[in-house]
């Protein structure tokens, strides 16, 4: 069987296209990262992949809102490649600006491919500005093939427009149909709004959701940050591993888009 | 047609950005109750109404959070009374603007002029009292402006044509006065033999130097750009401490390498280099020729380092000032060789007091609150978007940085060992690439050199810049594509000077010709002067042989990144600039690069009479409360406020944080970071800086903070004989004898203990004429500033070491020896106690215990260690327990002092003796710990203890300290939040 075939799209400001390739390749599958210019002038060549990562970073800057600008091209240029590309079953990944990307396009919270216009957002941090910290995150929801088992995972976020956000009939929906994949949990391992453990202030302490196909998932925290050995703050401390708690992700969904390849 | 789209909360003034505003306005003391924050564009077009509301709606809008309304541009606002709008000025860089009309092009529409702004709505009519006051907290008079009531306009302004017109500027008959006044009026910031020599070299030629010649040169013979004061020559004097002729303690002249007529030829060659060219390190790639030094990292790469200064500016515009500081560092980076690949930025800061009353901040200086918060914004801003980590940092505060704080960024790249080496040919093309050119910044290089004054935030306004990281993140990633496809033949970067400097750098050796009605411009108006000196950012220029231009031009514009060929590197040894091919300079290379003359300053140092000491009132006077005072003391308590703001694990190499252990709240002594995905070696970047100790003796000081940065770098797994360290000097008026002196013997300090260490110095900076001028005329220099940054690669991976104690009945040993040196220390400063010795470097049996030490790590025998600066032994302890959440039982002894030092409990506990690192190991390993160090100073003091309690006994058995972990914790992590106004957020241990 050949590897999978994952496509890591970059634009003006994205900055964690590496090492997302990177881990994808580790997991086997096989990466490439485009510029968004390069598919806006063949959109055709998303055909070639079985999975698209929007990486991390700040896609033009955020100047008009996090992800606005890249969640626009997607929505307005790419649209029917798109449709075509989930209706093939295949799967897409965004972190952190990645997830706002999708999230603002509309991929994730819609009963079509996209929802028009979106009905759930990520807004400012409570606490009001930027924060890189640690977060522990129960997995309870196994609808998408990117996570297995319902555990507790350590990813590291970086944001300032992170909490997920939307009316609360919108919330219930994400509930029912099992789409509320992340939640930042507290030390007792239960959901909480409390500041640090909820690291922005999330509506049902939502970190990620998924699309309700489970194919298209969003995050705020960074699997690709706890991938090498070293990578947990606490290394120093804990038992040598050989991998980092976010490798699974990329394993879960690369084994996936592997059942794809012809 | 112009639109006004206003995207108001749907929360009103209860979202959470109004809120935010509503508090800073309550800081600044406006009656803001009830504001309300909207978001504003403006945007120009020839189309329909029904189509901006369409774009406000569905692509500008968060239609969760927000409802658009658009607007004609003519039309008021029904409210407009209490409105008030935050722009930028016309002609000043707001990147929103290129992202706003992407997007709207994306959409389908086709803008003419778009601009962005902030619309506050006050819930009553403001009075002008506010309204001033809210200017200021929300805006930057430098860069903003602001306008209350109604936002009517046409349509947006845009700049007017220029009219060509070539200036002359006569110099060739001044006398000495009249070129001083030439000097003041065209700002060029030269000394009179430098101005004479410019009046001959044009007198020979028979002419007048255009304005453009005149500024180029100016440019080129900045302190900034040509470090003549630390490359120059020096006459070095030594006196008494009432200036009478007697040779000081310490005397330089006593210690080797001084001339012995104190008459030295080039104070950076003779010093800082020479410890470099004696040491001859083999992993030394490049050093000092490039824009940072280069030594070997692995088998495919070496790295890179740079610290830059950018003091003045942030000193301004604090913002714009820290992010262009970060900007112009990664772009040093990006200029390196042929192009690094930057993977962590490191900052380092000092202000005024953060308490400072607001009546006694000096006019014409920012509160350091506000300076403080403004860098972190902005430095934040621009290493976020950046994409790089900023794992590595400290923040100081000292009274004399109010009116002059001091912004050091640094960045650290990585380069294929292939590409280390650059040249342009003759032929090349000159290939200018990245943001356009605006008004931003002219004047920055000679502004930088000069004093700052009261009336600085209005005189030098046009010095300031404003970053769009975004752009220079598109520059990066094509510049290093073109690296790889070999498409130039040298690179370097736009900084000070803009234009000027860059391309009279690279074409040194060869000659220019420049059209510089190519150079691409943000708005009309600039003049060819304007465009030549222009300090817009994110731009570099390349060198690109003619037959590879058209694929280097195509590779730019496939990734929106403009490029543009604005002349050739031809063999005439000459700087000519046209505009529109009329000749506007003429210059020959040889004198604009070797024409400066060289003058001889004095420097005299005499021991500084009596240092003042603080005076306080209710003194702690018990161990416990002494240690919790310096723990809460703002050099030593928590910078976690500002570093969870840093992205510090972007690139996915963090192996050592700047925070560690269960709590997330142990302060690491340095940073570690696997350059490259996949990787299997770490690069250590530390830094050492002590603010205080200069006023004791510059010498020691340098030593000190080299001492500092090593055993930093050394705790956390770096290895000693693979470290290079960097210099970057911020210092007083330097044509003034006593600055001068003070940095002759810095820099002797540093020779000596760089050369003692085996650390060669691989790249520098100086920032000098650091004094603020009072109204009354007063000039405040800061203290004598040398940061020492070290940079090398870790003993291996799984070699790096943490500050938290691991686990309960885990021994603890203090390898190094202890002295009573408390001048400048935080014991001084907390207490009000007179301290008597400075701290002094025995940097022979330090480097003989951090190899030992490095050994150790190897083998994985330290489970943590951390270093003893500030607040001494009792410090370090305290944050060991802090991060670890554990306790300690330590047992004072006698054989933790020096044999030649007296010694009491206060002195085991809180003097800052160098060299000195803390070490956790299994109880296991005791025997070989004490079998490798033998002939070295290594002490037992005590256990990691199960209980939460750091427990120190006094030398005579009696209990000194009993400090439950909480209150250390409290008393460290808390302070900055409080004074940013800020909850202390809860611990997740």
């Amino acid at each position: 069987m050949s590897k999978p075939r994952v496509l890591v799209l970059r634009a003006a400001g994205t900055n964690c296209e590496r090492e997302t390739a990177w881990t994808f390749e580790q997991a086997g599958a096989q990466s490439q990262t485009l510029h968004v210019n390069e598919l806006l002038r063949d959109p055709q060549r998303l055909r070639e992949f079985q999975l698209l990562a929007i990486p991390g970073g700040f896609s033009y800057g955020d100047d008009l809102g996090s992800g606005v600008v890249f969640a626009n091209q997607l929505r307005t240029k790419l649209r029917p490649e798109i449709e075509r590309f989930i209706e093939d079953g295949k799967l897409a990944l965004g972190i952190c600006n990645g997830f706002q990307v999708l999230l603002r396009a509309g991929l994730l919270t819609g009963r079509d491919v996209f929802d028009d216009p979106p009905r759930a957002t990520l807004a400012f941090n409570l606490i009001g500005r930027y924060n890189d910290l640690w977060v522990d995150l129960r997995i309870v929801s196994e609808k998408t093939p990117f996570v297995s088992g319902r555990k507790i995972v350590s990813f590291p976020v970086a944001h300032a427009e992170g909490r997920f956000t939307a009316p609360p009939e919108v919330l219930d929906e994400l509930e029912a149909d099992n789409q509320i994949v992340f939640q930042y949990v507290d030390t007792s391992g239960r959901p909480t709004q409390q500041y640090p453990f909820n690291p922005n202030g999330a509506d049902r302490a939502i970190a990620g959701i998924c699309s309700k196909s489970g194919q298209v998932l969003g995050l705020m925290p960074h699997p690709e940050r706890n991938v090498r050995h070293f990578h947990h703050p606490d290394w120093k401390r804990l038992p040598r591993r050989e991998w980092g708690d976010g490798f699974e992700l990329f394993q879960n969904a690369v084994s996936r888009a592997g059942q794809l390849v012809s | 047609m112009l639109y006004k789209i206003r995207l108001i909360p749907k929360l009103g003034a209860d979202s959470p950005e109004s809120r935010r505003v509503g508090r800073t306005l309550a800081d600044a003391g406006v009656h803001a109750d009830g504001i309300m924050h909207i978001r504003l564009f403006l945007i120009e077009g020839d189309f329909p109404r029904e189509l901006a509301v369409r774009a406000a709606a569905h692509l500008l809008a968060d239609p969760v959070l927000e409802t658009a309304e658009v607007l004609a541009g003519t039309d008021a606002e029904p409210d407009s009374e209490l409105l008030f709008h935050i722009m930028r000025r016309t002609g000043v860089m707001d990147p929103v603007e290129a992202s706003l009309t992407r997007a709207l092009r994306d959409f389908g529409l086709s803008p003419v002029a778009v601009k962005s702004a902030d619309q506050y709505r006050f819930a009553a009519k403001p009075s002008a009292q506010d309204l001033s006051r809210a200017a200021a907290a929300l805006g930057n008079i430098v860069v903003d402006e602001a306008h209350a009531g109604a936002l009517t306009l046409e349509s947006l302004p845009r700049g007017r044509e220029y009219q060509y017109e070539l200036r002359h500027v006569p110099i060739r008959s001044f006398d000495d006065a009249n070129l001083l006044q030439v000097n003041g009026n065209h700002g060029l910031a030269l000394n009179i033999e430098e101005l004479r020599a410019v009046r001959e070299h044009f007198a020979a030629l028979k002419r007048e130097p255009t304005d453009v010649e005149l500024q180029t040169i100016a440019q080129t013979w900045s302190e900034h750009c040509k470090h003549k004061t630390l490359a120059g020559h020096v006459h070095y004097r030594e006196q008494g401490p009432a200036g009478e002729d007697r040779v000081p303690l310490d005397s330089l002249f006593d210690k080797g390498d001084l001339p012995p007529d104190g008459r030295i030829d080039n104070l950076l060659k003779d010093t800082i280099k020479k410890a470099t060219d004696d040491l001859a390190r083999p992993w030394c790639l490049s050093v000092f020729v490039d824009n940072a030094g280069v030594i070997e990292f692995d088998e495919t790469d070496a790295i890179c380092f740079k610290v830059e200064t950018h003091n003045h500016p942030s000193a301004i515009e604090p913002y714009g000032g820290a992010g262009t500081g970060i900007g112009g560092v990664i772009r040093d980076i990006l200029g390196t060789g042929m192009g690094a690949r930057p993977i962590l930025n490191t900052n380092v800061f000092c202000f005024g007091p953060w308490d400072l009353p607001r009546d006694s901040v000096p006019k014409g200086a920012l509160h350091p609150r506000k300076v403080m918060r403004g860098v972190v914004q902005g430095v934040r801003d621009y290493g976020n978007r950046m994409g790089i980590p900023t794992p590595n940092g400290s923040i100081h505060f000292e009274p004399r940085y109010t009116g002059n704080p001091l912004v050091y960024a640094g960045c650290v790249g990585l380069i294929p060992r292939d590409k280390i080496s650059k040249a342009a040919r003759p032929g090349d093309h000159i290939i200018v690439v990245g943001g356009r050119t605006g008004r931003d910044g002219i004047g920055g290089a000679t502004f930088s050199s000069a004093e700052l004054t009261s009336k600085s935030e209005i005189v030098s306004s046009g010095a300031v810049q404003i970053g769009n990281a975004v752009q220079e993140q598109m520059t990066q990633e094509t510049l290093l594509r073109a690296r790889e496809l070999g498409l130039y033949t040298a690179v370097t970067d736009c900084g000070a000077g803009g234009l000027s400097s860059a391309v009279g750098e690279m074409g040194e050796s060869i000659g220019a010709r420049v059209e510089l009605s190519r150079v691409p411009l943000k708005y009309s108006g600039l003049s060819y002067l304007e465009v030549w000196l222009s300090e817009a950012q994110e731009r570099m220029v390349i060198s690109v042989p003619p037959h590879k231009v058209a694929e280097c031009l195509a590779l730019f514009a496939a990734e929106d990144v403009e490029a543009t060929d604005i002349g050739v590197f031809e063999p005439s040894g000459r700087l000519v600039l046209q505009w529109h091919g009329q000749t506007v300079a003429d210059l020959a290379m040889a004198f604009l690069h070797d024409g400066m003359p060289k003058v001889w300053r004095h420097a005299e140092w005499s021991e500084p009479a009596l240092r003042p000491v603080p005076k306080r009132d209710n003194a702690p006077a018990a161990p416990g409360d002494i240690l919790r005072a310096i723990l809460a003391s703002p050099n030593v308590c928590s910078k976690e406020w500002v570093v969870r703001m840093y992205d510090h694990e972007v690139q996915a190499g963090s192996a050592v944080k700047p925070f560690t252990g269960p709590g997330r709240d142990g302060p690491s002594d340095a940073c570690a970071v696997v350059p490259r995905p996949g990787a299997n070696q770490a690069v250590v970047v530390s830094n050492g800086l002590n603010v205080l100790y200069g006023d004791v003796d510059p010498y020691h000081m340098a030593q000190a903070n080299i001492d500092e940065a090593l055993r930093n770098y050394v705790a956390t797994g770096g290895d000693i004989d693979h470290c290079a360290i960097l210099d970057n000097f911020s210092w007083g008026n330097c044509n003034k004898p006593d600055r001068l002196g003070a940095m002759v013997r810095a820099c002797y300090g540093a020779l000596h203990a760089a050369k003692a260490f085996g650390t060669p110095f691989i790249s520098g900076k100086d920032s000098l004429n650091n004094e603020f001028r009072t109204e009354a005329g007063a000039s405040i220099a800061i203290p004598h500033t040398l940061l020492i940054s070290a940079i090398g690669r870790a003993v291996s991976i799984d070699g790096l070491t943490t500050s938290d104690l691991k686990e309960p009945a885990n021994l603890l040993f203090v390898v190094g020896l202890t002295r009573c040196e408390f001048a400048g220390s935080h014991h001084e400063l907390v207490t009000g106690t007179r301290g008597e010795n400075a701290v002094r470097v025995d940097a022979a049996l330090a480097l003989r215990a951090y190899r030992m030490l490095n050994d150790c790590q190897k083998l994985g025998m330290i489970r943590s260690a951390h270093d003893c600066a500030e607040g001494g032994l009792a410090v370090a302890l305290a944050e060991m327990c802090i991060g670890g959440r554990l306790g300690a039982d330590v047992q004072l002894t006698q054989e933790l002092a020096a044999t030649d030092s007296d010694i009491d409990d206060t002195t085991l506990l809180f003097a800052e003796s160098a060299s000195r690192i803390v070490l956790e190991i299994r109880p296991a390993d005791e025997a070989e710990l004490i079998r490798r160090f033998e002939g070295l100073p290594l002490v037992r003091i005590g256990t990691v203890a199960a209980h939460h309690t750091l427990c120190v006994a006094g030398l005579d058995g009696s209990p000194l300290v009993h400090e439950p972990l909480d209150a250390l914790a409290r008393a460290w992590r808390e302070p900055l939040y409080r004074a940013m106004g800020e909850e202390v957020p809860a611990t997740v241990a």
